[in-house]
C-alpha cells in the first residue's frame, strides 16, 4: 500500500452477534480463551522438541511445522488473528519465505565444500562436555519447519481473517 | 583466410544482432543520421569477406565452427564458398546502401530507430542462412528471416493491410520453413550427415534413397515459398506494404533470393536427376510467366517490380534445375545482374514515391527535369534489366539463352517462355524507370512536404499500394515543388546501377572474382564462365534481339496491354491470394467449431472424461494381456482391531457421500481421515500417523471455517440416473485401482533402494530415522521442490483471499474484546 | 494382508471419484480430500506393509532389521500429505471465493470463462 490509509473507526454493527458462526460461537468461552495461549505455547514447544529429535525418533520438520501451525490457529480462534499477529513477531508469509531461504542455504552450503549441491555435512563440535551433532540436513529440516509453519499459518490465518466480514 | 579467423568470422555474423540492439539508442541520440554509424556495420562486414574472395576462386571453401550440442552432433558451423560469399558480399553491401537509403527514406519518422534495428536484425538472419553449414543452424537462420519479414512487412502495424501481409508472409514462408526443417531431418536420418559440406559427399546415398522423392518435395516446399514460386508467390506483391527500404533489401534483392540460394546449395545433392529437372523448370517457367503477365497489368510503380521479381526468381529456379551447360553460370549471372538492378529500381520507386507522393504510373510523368540523377539511376538499372549491352543484365540474358536454346522439345518450350518472359520484363522495365520522368509535367501531389506530416502520425511515407496516399488531397492544394531526392536516398541506386555496368564492361575481371567460383561452389566442380558484354552473332544474340522487339512493342502498347492483361486475369478471378483469406477463416471457424465440441464449458463432463479414460486405461490392459490378480487370501490375517479401524474409514468415506448437512459431512470427512491415521499407525509408520493426524485436523478446522460461511449444503440433489452413472464410472475406476495394487503386490517386490536407505542411512547420514533422513539428506533436493511448493500454495491462497471482488478494502480483525 | 487392503484402497478411489464427478463444487472438493488418502494408501500398500515395527535403527544396530516397515514410500507419502493439504486449502478458497463472486456452487452455473453464448471469433487481421 503506497497511500497511508485514513483511519477508519470500527462501525458499530448490531448484526454482529447473528453473523458470527456456529463454530465461533462454540469455541468462544471463557475457558478456551483462556487456555488457548498456554496451549499454543506448549504445542509451540513439542513441535520444536519434534523438530530437533526428527533426525533419530518419529518427528521432523514437516510434522512439527505441522503442529506449531495448528498451535497458532487454535490461537487465532480464540483470541483473534491480530492476537497471533503480535505473538508472532514475523509475518507467517515472511516466515514460510525464510524458511525456503534457510533450506536453499543449507544445499548450498555444499558449494563451499567443494561438493554437489545438497551433499550432507556434519561437524560434531563439543559443548560443555556435550557432543552436539550439528549438519546441514538439520538446517535444511529447520527449513522445512519453518515453511510449514509460515506457509499452513498464512492460510489458517486468511481464512479466520475473513471470519467477521 | 586461415583458420585462426574462426573468432572473426563468428564475431562478423553476429555483429549486425549487436548493432541491432544499439540502433534505437542511436538513433535517439542522432536522429535519421544514425544510419551512418550504422552502415558501417554492413560496409565493415563486407570489407572483410572481400578479403576472403582469393582463397575460394578455385572453388574452394572456408569451414569452421563450433561445437554446439556435441551430444546430437549439432554444431554452429560455416561454409563460404564462392557461393556462399557472393551472398554475403550481395547482403552486406546492399545492406550497407539499404541502412543509408533508410536514413533519407523515414527521415523523421518517429520509429526511425526500431527500422534500423528490425533492418540489422534481418541483415544478420539472412547472413547466416547462406554460411550455414550445419542443418539446425540453417534451418533457425532460416526462419529468423521469416521472423524479421514479418516485423518488417508489418512495420506500419496501425494499417490491416500491413497486418495481413505481414501474417500472410509469415504463414508462407514460415510454413515453408517447417516443411524445410522435415525435409532436412528426412535427409538427416538418410545419410546421418548433418551438414551442407558433408551432404555433398554423400550425393549418391541420398539418390539411391527411397525417401529422396519425399525429401526433395518437403526440401522444396522451403524454398519455394521462399522464393515466392508458383503458387506460393502472392504473398510477395502483398509483402509492398513494407516500406520502400524493406522492400528493395529483402524482397528483391536477398530474402527471396534465399530459396534460390537453397537450390544452388543442394544442387550438387539432389541435382542430376529426372525429378529436379523436371519441378524445377516447370515451376520455375510458371512464375516466369505468371509474374510478368500479372505484373503487366499493375500501376504501381511497386508491383510492377514485385511481380517482375516474381518471374525473375521463376527464371532463377528454372536455369538452377534445367541441367544443361551454362544453365548454372546463366543463373549465377542472372542472380547477381538482378540483385543489382532490382535493388536499384526499388530505390528509384521509393524515391519517386517519396518525392512526387504517388507511386501510381498513370499519374507520373515528366520527372526528369527535376530529378535528373534518379533518372539517371533508373535508366541504368531499366538497361540492365532490359538485357541491352554493355551491362551485366546483357550478359546474363546471353548466358540464358545459351544454356536454354536447343532442338529438343523441351529446350524449344523453354526458350519459348523466357522469351516471352524477359521481353514482357524489358517492357516493365522501361515503364518504371522511364515512363514517369519522360512526357509532361503532371500536377502531382508532392512527397515529402507531406512525409513530414505523416511521420508526425507515425505512418510512412507510402501509405497505401498502388492508391495515391491519401495525403495527396493535402498536396493537390499547394502544388509543392518536386526536386531531387536527398543524397543518402540517390548513393544507393546509383552505385547499385554502376556496378551493373562496371560488372559488365570489365567482365572478364568479374568472372573471374565473382561468377567462376559461384558457378563452380554450386556445380561443385570447376567451371569457367568467359561471356563478355561484346555482342557476336549467334543464336543467343539473335534470340535477345527477339526479346528487346518484343518488349519495346508491349512497352509501346503498354495501356493496352495492361487492359488485355488485367480483363485475362479477371475472367480468372480466384486466385491463391483469396484462398489465404479463406483458408484462414476456414481454420478460425475450424478451431472455433472443434473447441466448443470438445470444451463444451461444463465441468462435470470433463471429469466424466477424464476418469472414464483413467478406468479404461487400467482395467483393458490388464484384461488384454491377461494379467488379472489373483483372488486375495479369505479370511484375512488381521486382527479384530484392524479390521474395526478399517470399517471405521469406510463408514467415514460412506457418511460423507450420504451426508445430508454440513456438519455431518465435515465430521464423516474427519472420520476418515483419522482412521487413515490409525492404518498409518498399525503398519509400522508413526511419522505419516502424526503428519495425517494434524493435517486431517487442520483440514477440519479450515472447511469448517469456510463451510459455516456458505450457505451450502453438501447433500446430492441431482437424478437418479446421473448418480448411477457417475457410480458405475466410480465403481469402475475404483475397481481397477484395487486390481492393479493387488496385482502389483503379487509380483516380486524389488527391495533395491529399500535396502540401499536402510544400509547407509546411520552409517553415511548419521541418522537413524531412516524416513527422516531420507526426506532431508537423501532425497533433499526433492524435499527443496515440495517446501517450495507449500509455500506458493499459501501465497496464492493469501492472494485469492485478499483480492476483493468489490467493496471497500475493510482492515481484518476479530478482536473477540472489540467485538464483544 | 496386501490383498484385502487393495479392496479397502479401490473403496477409497471409487468414492473420491464417485464425489468428484458431482456437479456441485463441495461435493468435489470433499472428493479431492478423499483421493489424496487414497493415492497416499495406495502407494503405502504398494511398498508393501509390515506390522508395529517403524523404520527407526535401534540402538547399536547399523541398519534396519528386515522386520522393520519400508521407510521408502513412507518418506514419499509424508511429503505428499502436506502438498496435497496445501492443495485442499488453495482448492477450498478458490471455491469460497468463486462462490462470493458467482453466488453458486454449481458448475453448470459457472460460465464465466466458457459462456454459454460465446461470441464467434474475430476472422480479421
Amino acid at each position: 500500500m503506497a497511500k497511508p490509509k485514513p483511519a477508519r473507526a470500527p462501525k458499530p454493527d448490531p448484526a454482529e452477534g447473528q453473523k458470527r458462526s456456529p463454530m465461533r460461537r462454540g469455541m468462544d468461552t471463557l475457558i478456551f480463551r483462556t487456555m488457548a495461549p498456554y496451549l499454543t505455547a506448549l504445542m509451540v514447544l513439542f513441535s520444536v522438541f519434534v523438530l530437533l529429535r526428527g533426525h533419530n525418533q518419529p518427528g521432523g520438520g514437516f510434522i512439527g511445522g505441522l503442529i506449531a501451525a495448528s498451535a497458532f490457529a487454535i490461537l487465532g480462534i480464540a483470541q483473534g488473528v491480530s492476537a497471533v499477529r503480535r505473538a508472532l513477531w514475523f509475518d507467517p508469509t515472511a516466515i514460510a519465505a525464510a524458511g525456503l531461504t534457510v533450506s536453499t542455504l543449507a544445499g548450498l552450503m555444499s558449494l563451499a565444500a567443494d561438493v554437489p549441491f545438497m551433499t550432507a555435512l556434519w561437524v560434531f563440535p563439543n559443548i560443555f562436555g556435550t557432543e552436539v551433532a550439528l549438519s546441514t540436513p538439520m538446517l535444511f529440516d529447520i527449513g522445512v519447519y519453518l515453511v510449514v509453519t509460515g506457509a499452513i499459518t498464512t492460510v489458517a490465518l486468511a481464512l479466520e481473517e475473513r471470519e467477521d466480514d | 583466410m586461415a583458420a585462426s579467423d574462426a573468432p572473426y568470422i563468428f564475431l562478423t555474423l553476429i555483429a549486425p544482432f549487436l548493432a541491432a540492439a544499439i540502433a534505437p539508442l542511436l538513433t535517439r541520440a542522432l536522429g535519421h543520421w544514425a544510419a551512418l554509424p550504422l552502415a558501417l556495420v554492413p560496409a565493415g562486414i563486407f570489407a572483410f569477406f572481400c578479403r576472403a574472395l582469393a582463397d575460394v576462386q578455385g572453388g574452394q571453401a572456408i569451414t569452421g565452427g563450433y561445437l554446439w550440442v556435441p551430444s546430437f552432433n549439432v554444431s554452429y558451423s560455416w561454409l563460404i564458398d564462392g557461393l556462399s560469399l557472393t551472398f554475403v558480399l550481395l547482403i552486406s553491401g546492399i545492406g550497407a546502401l539499404i541502412l543509408l537509403y533508410a536514413g533519407g527514406y523515414l527521415k523523421g519518422h518517429a520509429q526511425q530507430g526500431r527500422f534500423f534495428s528490425f533492418i540489422l536484425m534481418f541483415m544478420g538472419s539472412m547472413l547466416g542462412v547462406v554460411v550455414s553449414d550445419s542443418f539446425l543452424m540453417l534451418f533457425i537462420y532460416w526462419e529468423l528471416t521469416s521472423i524479421t519479414s514479418f516485423l518488417l512487412i508489418g512495420f506500419d502495424h496501425s494499417r490491416e493491410a500491413s497486418r495481413r501481409a505481414a501474417i500472410q508472409a509469415l504463414v508462407v514462408t514460415g510454413g515453408g520453413g517447417l516443411a524445410l526443417l522435415a525435409g532436412l531431418i528426412l535427409v538427416w536420418n538418410m545419410t546421418g550427415v548433418s551438414t551442407i559440406s558433408l551432404l555433398i559427399e554423400y550425393a549418391q546415398a541420398v539418390k539411391a534413397s527411397p525417401y529422396f522423392f519425399a525429401a526433395l518435395l518437403l526440401i522444396l516446399g522451403g524454398a519455394f515459398t521462399k522464393s515466392a514460386q508458383f503458387p506460393f508467390h502472392f504473398w510477395l506483391p502483398n509483402a509492398m506494404e513494407a516500406p520502400t527500404p524493406v522492400s528493395a533489401y529483402l524482397h528483391s534483392a536477398t530474402m527471396v533470393k534465399a530459396g534460390v540460394f537453397l537450390l544452388m546449395r543442394l544442387q550438387p545433392v539432389f541435382g542430376d536427376t529426372a525429378a529436379w529437372e523436371t519441378i524445377l523448370p516447370v515451376f520455375g517457367g510458371a512464375t516466369l510467366l505468371a509474374g510478368t503477365v500479372i505484373g503487366l497489368r499493375q500501376t504501381d510503380l511497386k508491383l510492377m517490380l514485385a511481380y517482375t521479381t516474381i518471374a525473375s526468381l521463376g527464371l532463377l529456379v528454372m536455369l538452377t534445375g534445367f541441367g544443361t551447360p551454362h544453365a548454372l553460370e546463366s543463373a549465377v549471372l542472372y542472380l547477381i545482374a538482378h540483385a543489382l538492378f532490382k535493388g536499384a529500381l526499388f530505390m528509384v520507386a521509393g524515391a519517386i514515391d517519396h518525392e512526387a507522393g504517388t507511386r501510381d504510373i498513370t499519374r507520373l510523368g515528366g520527372l526528369w527535369r527535376a530529378m535528373p540523377l534518379t533518372f539517371a539511376a533508373a535508366m541504368l538499372a531499366a538497361l540492365s534489366m532490359g538485357g541491352l549491352p554493355p551491362f551485366l543484365g546483357f550478359l546474363a540474358k546471353e548466358e540464358v539463352y545459351e544454356a536454354l536454346a536447343g532442338s529438343n522439345p523441351r529446350a524449344i518450350a523453354f526458350t519459348l517462355f523466357a522469351i516471352i518472359g524477359n521481353g514482357l520484363m524489358f517492357a516493365l522495365a522501361f515503364a518504371v524507370a522511364l515512363k514517369p520522368f519522360i512526357g509532361t509535367e503532371r500536377d502531382l501531389p508532392g512527397g515529402h512536404h507531406g512525409a513530414a506530416a505523416g511521420a508526425e502520425t507515425g505512418a510512412p511515407p507510402s501509405a497505401l499500394p498502388g492508391i495515391s496516399p491519401s495525403r495527396g488531397e493535402i498536396g493537390k492544394r499547394h502544388t509543392p515543388h518536386i526536386h531531387e531526392a536527398p543524397a543518402l536516398m540517390l548513393i544507393g541506386p546509383l552505385v547499385l546501377a554502376l556496378a551493373g555496368l562496371a560488372a559488365g564492361i570489365f567482365s572478364d575481371a568479374f568472372h573471374a572474382t565473382f561468377s567462376a567460383p559461384m558457378a563452380s561452389a554450386i556445380a561443385h566442380e570447376q567451371r569457367s564462365i568467359s561471356i563478355s558484354a561484346i555482342p557476336h552473332l549467334s543464336l543467343p544474340f539473335l534470340l535477345s534481339l527477339a526479346t528487346v522487339a518484343l518488349g519495346v512493342i508491349v512497352y509501346l502498347l503498354l495501356d493496352r496491354a495492361r487492359e488485355a492483361a488485367a480483363a485475362a486475369l479477371e475472367s480468372i478471378g480466384w486466385g491463391p491470394d483469396q484462398g489465404f483469406d479463406q483458408a484462414m477463416r476456414g481454420l478460425v471457424r475450424g478451431s472455433y467449431i472443434i473447441t466448443r465440441r470438445i470444451q463444451t464449458g461444463r465441468l462435470e463432463t470433463y471429469v466424466m472424461v477424464t476418469f472414464i479414460v483413467i478406468a479404461a486405461a487400467l482395467l483393458v490392459p490388464m484384461t488384454t494381456f491377461g494379467e488379472w490378480p489373483a483372488a486375495p487370501l479369505w479370511p484375512v490375517d488381521a486382527g479384530f482391531h484392524e479390521l474395526m479401524v478399517f470399517a471405521i474409514a469406510v463408514i467415514g468415506l460412506f457418511a460423507v457421500v450420504f451426508a445430508a448437512d454440513r456438519l455431518t459431512a465435515i465430521v464423516s470427512l474427519g472420520i476418515q481421515g483419522f482412521a487413515v491415521a490409525v492404518i498409518f499407525m498399525l503398519y509400522g509408520a508413526p511419522d505419516l500417523a502424526f503428519t495425517q493426524f494434524m493435517v486431517e485436523t487442520l483440514s477440519v478446522v479450515i472447511l469448517a471455517l469456510v463451510m459455516t460461511r456458505l450457505d451450502l449444503q453438501p447433500s446430492d440433489h441431482r437424478h437418479g440416473f446421473e448418480r448411477l452413472k457417475d457410480a458405475a464410472i466410480a465403481l469402475a475406476c475404483g475397481a481397477g485401482f484395487a486390481a492393479l495394487l493387488m496385482r502389483a503386490v503379487q509380483v516380486p517386490f524389488n527391495n533395491t533402494l529399500t535396502d540401499f536407505f536402510n544400509q547407509w542411512s546411520k552409517v553415511v547420514a548419521h541418522g537413524t530415522n531412516v524416513v527422516n533422513v531420507i526426506i532431508v539428506d537423501f532425497r533433499g533436493t526433492d524435499t527443496l521442490g515440495e517446501i517450495a511448493v507449500v509455500t506458493i500454495t499459501g501465497l496464492a491462497i493469501l492472494a485469492l483471499i485478499r483480492i476483493r471482488v468489490s467493496g471497500d478494502v475493510k482492515p481484518a480483525d476479530n478482536d473477540p474484546e472489540r467485538s464483544a | 494382508m496386501e490383498g484385502f487392503m487393495s479392496v479397502i484402497v479401490g473403496i477409497f478411489f471409487a468414492v473420491a471419484i464417485y464425489l468428484m464427478l458431482s456437479q456441485y463444487i463441495i461435493r468435489i472438493l470433499l472428493g479431492v480430500a478423499i483421493l489424496g488418502n487414497a493415492v497416499n494408501l495406495l502407494l503405502f500398500v504398494a511398498g508393501r506393509v509390515t506390522r508395529e515395527v517403524p523404520p527407526i535403527i535401534g540402538k547399536g544396530a547399523d541398519a534396519l532389521p528386515a522386520s522393520a516397515a519400508n521407510p521408502l514410500p513412507q518418506a514419499l507419502i509424508l511429503t505428499a500429505i502436506v502438498i496435497s493439504f496445501s492443495f485442499f486449502a488453495f482448492l477450498l478458497v478458490l471455491a469460497y471465493r468463486a462462490y462470493q463472486t458467482l453466488k453458486t456452487d454449481d458448475t453448470h452455473q459457472m460460465r464465466l470463462a466458457e459462456p454459454e453464448d460465446a461470441a464467434e471469433p474475430p476472422l480479421g487481421y
